[in-house]
């Protein structure tokens, strides 16, 4: 593409895109997340797809740690932290709390959404039960899970969600065990769906109408919705500031991490792409995979293709 | 005095039950664990008959439970959970918030012990475990009491912006039937009177809760819940006062029976009272200077009300039940450490029974008495080791 047409394309953007979005913010600035956080782009991103009429339930991590540290906080809206591993619960008790005092004419009728916020180790490990449990029990609720990958907050320690071959500090990469993380990333979006929920997506910031979007869908639905966003960390996967949404678009167009809505059982791709980039484009912006063998990268490329296949498959492709 | 009650017969649990159906719980949550499980049953029966409007939470465990009755009570509802044993064991971590972020959810306790080995009988590990949490924390003696103390959690907790907890003992009060004095709905819901949280959460005023706090400021915000949880006695003594005018059942910290002239003092907390009543009248009638005291609240820890029904007395008996490893009865470390500034201090000597559901009859009480009195004359009091009542060795 020639340079000039590109800058066209840029002011274009410019000028469109604002008007899709507010600029009301909810997540205001000022926090404490480090340069280039993709997580606190998705959370500011999914804040003001939100709106104003929205009460927060966050698990304990880096996006609590960043933005509440006493006597400041950065939430423009209700919000609400206690542990690390009962957002589901918590958010169960709050929209319970409204039907009751409504019904019993408590409080006035008033539309308010009900949002759980949690990073990968809060939703795939410690929290997954209270998850399920509501999840499971129907509550009319939001659950948004901000995939970095790792226990980023504490320094990097592997959870269930580090992929496969990713180096962290407790999959360290050494002479008996070269790989780093020996398993493969548990698969949250379907253990949502397995839940018969109404409406499971996966979003990435990297492209924030979409994130957006599935975030106004999942809330207006009636019933549990779950998000699972992927959101690049600098500081954990050892990639530059500067290319979070470069690596999170990878991470996208490898088919390392596919967009996608289940919407009552029925799969949607978000985005068409007809031929994925090889997994190694997505791998070697990251210190996290600098260690990893050709070998390590084939095993993950054919992991990649033979569950993007699935993924067609289930969404009549 | 209210004029409008029933005399009904009714289980410790089903006591509880009519008590959180009168104070109009918005928000029930809880999982099934024995001894408690009647309570909850209860509910959703009234709930599902329409006898009470509340969202009950089937939570996929105790410690779900709380935390939705942490998020409900943060939303402004009275709320409601109750537990037992190795449920409360697994609340431990979320029982903190409630009484770090003054959300006044009560809880019922039905008493049991800890594995292992596994036991779902009755003894006070698992309340001792959380003594130390800011809970306000009752205990009952009878199904009277499970009922009254259930109604005033509701009403003191909701004033003192702190969780309360009321502990019945498992099998003997949530199972066993008894006779007990209901009052008029109308009457329980004028006592405990509708509440607003001042700082609920609520889009058109929003507020940050839980937040995370550095050294600089994490110690003053425990000690603001220190000096509001310590007033938190004279609000539930003033309860029980409004109670007593109310419904003419008088409750206090520190419960004397007939303690009067007496030399020596049992002290119990829990159902072993009314074993240790009958105990203290035959003691009396063979001539022994014993009296009772029964423990009613255990946190706030009423010092000066220990202290002052302990003033004419030579000896108190402490019974425990629960066991603090390597340091004995924790009700008796604490009254010795109560009774420690006193001038003319009593001697104090604990015995730890009824662990585990282990019976302990009107002998076992007299036993403690004597042999109490023996080793003090025998000079032993000053050993720290806590005889085990009824032990096969």
């Amino acid at each position: 593409m020639a340079e000039g047409k590109e800058k066209e394309k840029g002011k274009e953007g410019d000028l469109f895109i604002p008007r899709l979005v507010t600029t009301d913010e909810y997540f205001a600035s000022g926090h404490r997340a480090c340069m280039g956080c993709g997580e606190a782009l998705a959370v500011r991103l999914v804040c003001k797809a939100l709106g104003k009429n929205v009460i927060i339930v966050i698990a304990t991590g880096c996006m609590e740690v960043v933005s509440s540290q006493l006597p400041w906080t950065s939430w423009r809206v209700p919000w609400i932290h206690t542990i690390f591993e009962n957002v589901g619960a918590v958010v169960s008790g709050i929209e319970s709390a409204y039907k009751a005092r409504i019904r019993k004419g408590r409080i006035a009728p008033k539309d308010v959404k009900f949002v759980g916020f949690a990073g990968d180790g809060g939703t795939s490990d410690i929290g997954l039960q209270a998850l399920s449990g509501a999840m499971e029990r129907g509550h009319d609720f939001l659950y948004v899970c901000f995939d970095n990958e790792a226990y980023m907050n504490t320094g990097i320690q592997r959870s269930s969600a580090t992929p496969y071959g990713a180096w962290t500090t407790t999959a360290p990469v050494g002479e008996k065990q070269p790989l780093g993380q020996m398993t493969w990333k548990k698969n949250m979006p379907e253990i949502a769906v397995a839940h018969r929920i109404p409406y499971v997506a996966t979003a990435c910031p990297s492209y924030p109408l979409d994130l957006m979007d599935k975030v106004r869908r999942g809330v207006d639905i009636e019933g549990p919705a779950y998000i699972h966003v992927l959101s690049p960390c600098p500081t954990g996967w050892r990639t530059p500031p500067n290319l979070t949404i470069e690596v999170g678009r990878l991470a996208v167009e490898t088919g390392v991490f596919p967009l996608y809505e289940v919407i009552d059982g029925e799969y949607r791709l978000s985005l068409e792409l007809p031929e994925l980039k090889p997994v190694r484009e997505y791998t070697k912006k990251q210190g996290r995979f600098r260690h990893l063998s050709d070998d390590a990268i084939e095993r993950i490329q054919a992991r990649v293709e033979a569950d993007y296949a699935r993924l067609k498959s289930k969404a009549g492709l | 005095m209210i004029e409008m009650t029933r005399r009904v017969g009714l289980e410790g649990s089903f006591a509880v039950a009519e008590a959180v159906r009168m104070a109009n719980a918005d928000v029930i949550a809880a999982y099934p664990i024995t001894p408690q499980t009647h309570i909850v049953e209860r509910l959703a029966e009234m709930i599902a008959d329409g006898e009470l409007d509340a969202e009950f939470i089937c939570v996929e465990s105790e410690h779900s439970a709380m935390s939705a009755c942490v998020g409900a009570s943060a939303a402004g509802a009275r709320v409601f959970t109750c537990s037992a044993g190795q449920g409360l064991e697994l609340m431990h971590e979320v029982l903190y918030i409630p009484s770090s972020m003054r959300l006044p959810v009560v809880a019922v306790a039905a008493n049991r012990a800890l594995s292992a080995p596994l036991s779902i009988w009755c003894d006070h590990s698992d309340a001792m475990s959380i003594r130390d949490i800011g809970w306000i924390q009752m205990f009952a003696e009878n199904n009277q009491q499970a009922f009254d103390l259930t109604v005033c959690a509701f009403r003191v907790a909701e004033s003192v912006l702190f969780p309360a907890m009321v502990h019945i003992d498992g099998f003997f009060l949530s199972h066993v039937i008894e006779d007990i004095e209901l009052p008029d709905d109308d009457a329980v819901r004028d006592f405990i009177p509708d509440y607003e949280h001042p700082f609920v959460l609520d889009p058109d005023k929003p507020v940050s809760m839980g937040c995370f706090a550095p050294p600089f400021i994490y110690a003053e915000t425990k000690k603001a819940q220190e000096v509001a949880f310590e007033h938190t006695k004279s609000e539930l003594m003033s309860v029980w006062d409004d109670f007593g005018r109310t419904f003419g059942r008088h409750y206090s910290p520190v419960e004397p029976y007939k303690m009067e002239d007496a030399r020596i003092a049992l002290l119990t907390m829990g159902s072993y009272s009314e074993t240790a009543m009958l105990a203290v009248d035959e003691m009396q009638e063979e001539g022994v200077d014993v009296g009772l005291l029964r423990l009613r609240l255990w946190r706030p820890f009423p010092f000066a009300e220990l202290r002052d029904a302990v003033k004419n007395v030579e000896l108190v008996v402490v019974l425990d039940r629960a066991v603090s490893f390597g340091m004995g009865g924790p009700v008796c470390s604490e009254v010795r450490a109560a009774l420690y500034q006193m001038e003319n201090k009593p001697h104090v000597i604990g015995f730890i029974g009824g662990l585990g559901g282990r019976d302990i009859p009107i002998a076992g009480f007299k036993y403690m008495v004597k042999r109490a009195q023996e080793r003090v004359k025998d000079k032993k009091e000053e050993m720290e080791e806590t005889e085990l009542f009824g032990v096969r060795e």
